[in-house]
């Protein structure tokens, strides 16, 4: 393959992987404090429209970004209110809110579908740009993507250095001892569902206000699956995570670029890499199942002490 | 200590559950009236519409039956993989595939006569359905994989297997254009119960959910189903064979939800087209949970939400309410019931120490 269809498929893989990395990110960050959130879908696709909605209506991206960050975590709240407040099934309750999320969407969305909203231009960062092969496809994004290249430190840092991160991972591990340490673990887990969902809500708005600037139903189209999947690729670790999001990221930019060539093959066997790579990446991560940092107490209850 | 306090029943609450389970429908209900006029529909009239719609009338009710028939099925599927705490999401593939293998039959032997095309058709839906169901069951039992994202995943597939051929190898040369397969032979289309509107398939509907309660009532199977449901590791040490158990399951499982596409294709539609998939595999998650994996309960819960789609098809052509709408709904209701499941267990108590031991 040529350089000069490789670099643009890496710079591709890079914007199509983010939306991913945002969500997966989340997921990690709610799995760790012991709350599994299969409302990923739902959560993204809320995020998506409300930042579709606010930057149609205010013009201005920024600001439409901001909102869908707290539209996530309004979302995700849901998931808290059964699982943390009234001891519902977390599986069921996650399945339940990608139901209603998408739902919600795709009716709210049904007047919008076909329009365009302002959104993120490209902004090639000066003198990073330049560098051959790494400036085009690292450095001339949206500033979304940058955000990205932040934020798997920030998260790390947090839950590997600091006190609350050790606490919000304590609440996923081992409640009870976390209680008995004085500790309140209910709070923690809120704080994973609430960061959480904030950080999926954006991975939403990232694809409706700087990967398509439209509004189609179904805009996520699979991808908070993705995500959940991610998190266990990713060992629950924020760092991994960036790896398997531009895996998913390459393979989507990929299809992308073979359907446009005019290929042969049948769009629906490319459209479904992206499933097949899901599952082919769950078996191989079972293959080194000793090294993941998968939380003991996944979704499992903190019951009511009497 | 707090004014409002959370203690343990003594005995899980009984048949007074029911109300709980009215209250959540009753609240999700006042929701989506308010998700109604959020979007300029008048709530009160939309929610009269949408009942009128799905049972104020014997057409509505007709309708409501044929829809409700996939849902019972897949349910039933869905119900017996999660009373053995095996997550399978995967219904609306098992059901992409059941009509595949069904449609496959029928094109395949236009000439021969229906009493065996027919049984043909459901063997390859079952067997079809089933595999999709065992691929998970197995990579979960062998390597540990999660079954409620491969199953996701493989409902993506086997839409897109759906979709390749019906644009591809199975499209009728005569459709126009339109993604769908000929018009099955009469030999391959399960046919009404005499002159009325109700198709052979209720009375599929009926017998496979008897059986479904023998199997888990009476057979030594179902009562392993059930032991280990409750206790995986204690059903391990009574020497229950439990991955295989779980393979069974999910092809069962799978089966159940091909048997619903079969249906589907053979009798509603007469035909493969991508329409056929409207989400039953995911309502029919919905029903298993608010039915508690009952059957008989499987089978009114499929009926009502069966009517909830009826109605919102009415909603939408009398008020212009996107179809989205149902899924609203559904994951509204779900939700709540999930919520109103604390009662079962816990109540409530205002203020002092009560219940202090």
């Amino acid at each position: 393959m040529s350089i000069d269809i490789l670099i643009p498929l890496l710079a591709a893989t890079v914007q199509s992987g983010t939306p991913i990395l945002y969500a997966t990110l989340g997921e990690i960050f709610t799995e760790r404090s012991g709350i599994l959130n299969l409302g990923v879908e739902g959560i993204m696709i809320t995020g998506a429209l409300v930042g579709f909605l606010v930057a149609k209506l205010t013009g201005n991206p920024w600001m439409a970004f901001c909102a869908a960050g707290p539209a996530g975590a309004c979302a995700a709240s849901l998931h808290g209110f059964v699982c943390l407040v009234f001891q519902g099934n977390q599986v069921v309750s996650g399945l339940a809110l990608t139901i209603l999320g998408v739902g919600f969407a795709n009716y709210i969305g049904t007047s919008y579908v076909g329009q365009s909203a302002p959104g993120f231009a490209r902004l090639p960062i000066p003198f990073l740009s330049e560098i051959p092969a790494l400036g085009p496809i690292f450095f001339s994004h949206d500033v979304l993507v940058y955000i990205t290249y932040i934020i798997p430190l920030l998260m790390w840092l947090f839950l590997y250095n600091t006190r609350f991160g050790l606490s919000l991972r304590a609440a996923g591990e081992y409640p009870a001892a976390a209680t008995a340490a004085g500790l309140n673990v209910v709070a923690y887990r809120w704080l994973g569902v609430l960061v959480g969902g904030f950080f999926m809500g954006l991975g939403g708005a990232y694809l409706s206000l700087a990967y398509t600037h439209l509004w189609t139903n179904n805009l996520t189209g699979g991808r908070g699956w993705i995500a959940v999947a991610l998190v266990i690729f990713a060992f629950w670790r924020p760092g991994r995570a960036v790896f398997g999001a531009y895996l998913f990221g390459g393979i989507m930019a990929l299809q992308l670029r073979l359907q446009a060539s005019g290929t042969q093959i049948p769009s629906s066997l490319l459209l479904m890499l992206p499933y097949v790579l899901t599952i082919s990446v769950l078996v191989v991560s079972s293959w080194r199942r000793g090294k993941t940092d998968e939380p003991a107490a996944l979704a499992t209850n903190i019951e009511p002490a009497d | 200590m707090s004014p409002i306090r959370i203690v343990k029943r003594q005995e899980p609450l009984g048949w007074s559950s029911c109300f709980v389970l009215l209250a959540a429908i009753l609240i999700s209900l006042v929701l989506s009236g308010f998700i109604l006029f959020v979007r300029g529909t008048p709530p009160l009239e939309g929610i009269y519409i949408l009942f009128k719609g799905a049972f104020g009338s014997r057409y509505a009710f007709e309708d409501s039956l044929i829809k409700a028939t996939p849902i019972f099925l897949c349910s039933l599927g869905v119900a017996v993989a999660f009373r053995l705490q095996v997550w399978n999401i995967g219904a609306e593939g098992q059901f992409a595939l059941g009509a595949v293998g069904a449609t496959w039959v029928a094109l395949s032997f236009p000439e021969a006569p229906a009493y065996l095309v027919l049984p043909g058709m459901m063997a390859m839906a079952a067997i079809a359905g089933g595999f999709w169901g065992f691929i998970p069951a197995v990579l979960r039992q062998k390597l540990k994989t999660n079954e409620i994202i491969v199953t996701l995943m493989m409902n993506y597939i086997a839409i897109l297997i759906l979709d390749y051929l019906v644009y591809g190898a199975w499209k009728d040369p005569a459709s126009y254009g339109f993604p769908m397969t000929p018009e099955f032979n009469t030999s391959a289309i399960v046919g009404n119960i005499g002159s009325s509107n109700f198709s052979w398939g209720l009375v599929h509907c009926v017998i496979l959910g008897l059986i479904f309660w023998v199997f888990m009532s009476y057979t030594r199977i179902g009562f392993e189903i059930k032991a280990s449901g409750d206790n995986v590791r204690a059903a391990r040490y009574a020497g229950i064979p439990y991955d295989r158990l779980v393979m069974l399951v999910m092809a069962l499982s799978g089966a159940l939800a091909g048997w619903a596409g079969f249906l589907e294709a053979s009798s509603t539609v007469n035909r493969l087209q991508p329409s056929i998939m409207a989400g039953y595999g995911y309502t029919a998650i919905v029903v298993a949970w608010l039915a508690r994996l009952n059957p008989l309960y499987i089978g009114i819960a499929a009926f009502m939400l069966a009517g909830l789609r009826v109605g919102v098809e009415g909603l939408q052509l009398d008020l212009q309410v996107p179809a989205a709408f149902g899924g609203i709904i559904e994951g509204l209701i779900l939700l709540t019931v999930l919520a109103g499941g604390l009662f079962t267990h816990y109540k409530i108590v205002f203020g002092g120490k009560g219940g202090k031991k």
